[in-house]
């Protein structure tokens, strides 16, 4: 999912690009607003676990493997507006020492997993909540399948940046064609660790989970 | 803070750091979606090196490390407290930033 140097022109890499620096200050503002001391050592918990989680490619088909995202883990953890600032330190910290995404497209990949899949997915994670009932279960199901969509989210939203800017001479229905079919494997991976992640943090600590519905906070706090 | 909320960070930290370090061991080596579809498409073609792929921690292994999964564990425990630490200095920023503020608007 890390899109390396060349695959997107640098026009559209910088368009994508001042989108992303938009969302992430934008971000930053709303974080200032609720972060607190106790937030703080809980946030950089999540980004060095979301780091770690990413590392696990599993198979998804024959020669092809996906690893997590984790945006939406992380926005239901500590909130959306730190989540999608846990997805840009470590998309930053993994271009940078290890080579993993190209930085002429950090924009590109921010935008795509920081902003598209994290707050995106944080979006379709409180309409299935406001729709279902406030148990721990519903939760954790719900965190999943927003997790699971998010991964498509941003799929799709490469499949945006190849339409504007892409290098590779590839029909654009080709690519969107096989994007979204080995991300929808991708995303049920994706589902199933955000919500046994969420669903194990709800058991445990449910007052760490900040994006829980209240009454659940409630019941077992 | 209180003193279970350091031991359940604790604990998460100690999980992060099994996973980068272990269980990463474990992980498929295929290509993951985006680098199948550039295969199947020929859009690697178009791709440029990385700036910095002769960094000493590129692509998951430590330069010199000979084994493979000791090089990708370790990688990733290294990867794990740079991430720590760089979120850390990065949040505790935003909170100063966000008390300054507070105190500006204060009337």
């Amino acid at each position: 999912m890390h899109i390396p140097d060349g695959f997107i022109n640098l026009s559209t890499s910088a368009g994508f690009g001042a989108a992303a620096a938009g969302g992430v200050w934008y971000s930053i503002r709303r974080a200032a607003r609720v972060l607190d001391d106790r937030r703080v050592p809980l946030a950089g918990l999540v980004a060095a676990f979301v780091f770690a989680a990413q590392m696990i490619n599993f198979p998804v088909a024959a020669g092809t493997s996906g690893h997590l995202i984790g945006g939406v883990l992380a926005a239901v953890l500590v909130g959306p507006w730190l989540g999608s600032l846990v997805l840009t330190v470590v998309l930053v910290v993994q271009g940078i020492f290890f080579a993993d995404g190209g930085l002429s497209a950090l924009g590109l990949n921010v935008f795509n997993m920081a902003i598209a899949a994290t707050l995106g997915g944080y979006l379709i994670y409180r309409g299935l909540v406001a729709l279902l009932p406030k148990r721990r279960p519903t939760t954790a199901a719900a965190a999943g399948v927003a997790g699971g969509l998010s991964v498509l989210l941003a799929a799709f939203s490469f499949v945006l940046e190849y339409a504007l800017g892409g290098e590779g001479g590839a029909a654009l229905g080709t690519v969107a064609a096989a994007m979204g079919g080995v991300h929808a494997l991708i995303g049920i991976g994706e589902g199933l660790i955000t919500a046994l992640v969420v669903g194990t943090v709800l058991a445990t600590r449910p007052d760490l989970v900040e994006a829980a519905p209240k009454a659940e906070v409630m019941a077992h706090g | 803070m209180d003193r279970r909320r350091w031991w359940f960070l604790g604990f998460g930290l100690l999980v992060a750091l099994v996973i980068a370090g272990v269980l990463s061991g474990l992980a498929s080596g295929d290509p993951d979606g985006l680098e199948r579809v550039s295969i199947n498409q020929g859009l690697d073609e178009a791709a440029a090196d990385h700036a910095l792929a002769d960094s000493p921690l590129a692509d998951y292994a430590v330069e010199g490390v000979e084994d493979g999964r000791l090089s990708t564990g370790l990688a990733g425990v290294i990867g794990v407290l740079v991430t720590l630490a760089v979120a850390g200095a990065f949040f505790y920023g935003i909170r100063l930033f966000g008390r300054e503020r507070r105190a500006k608007d204060a009337p």
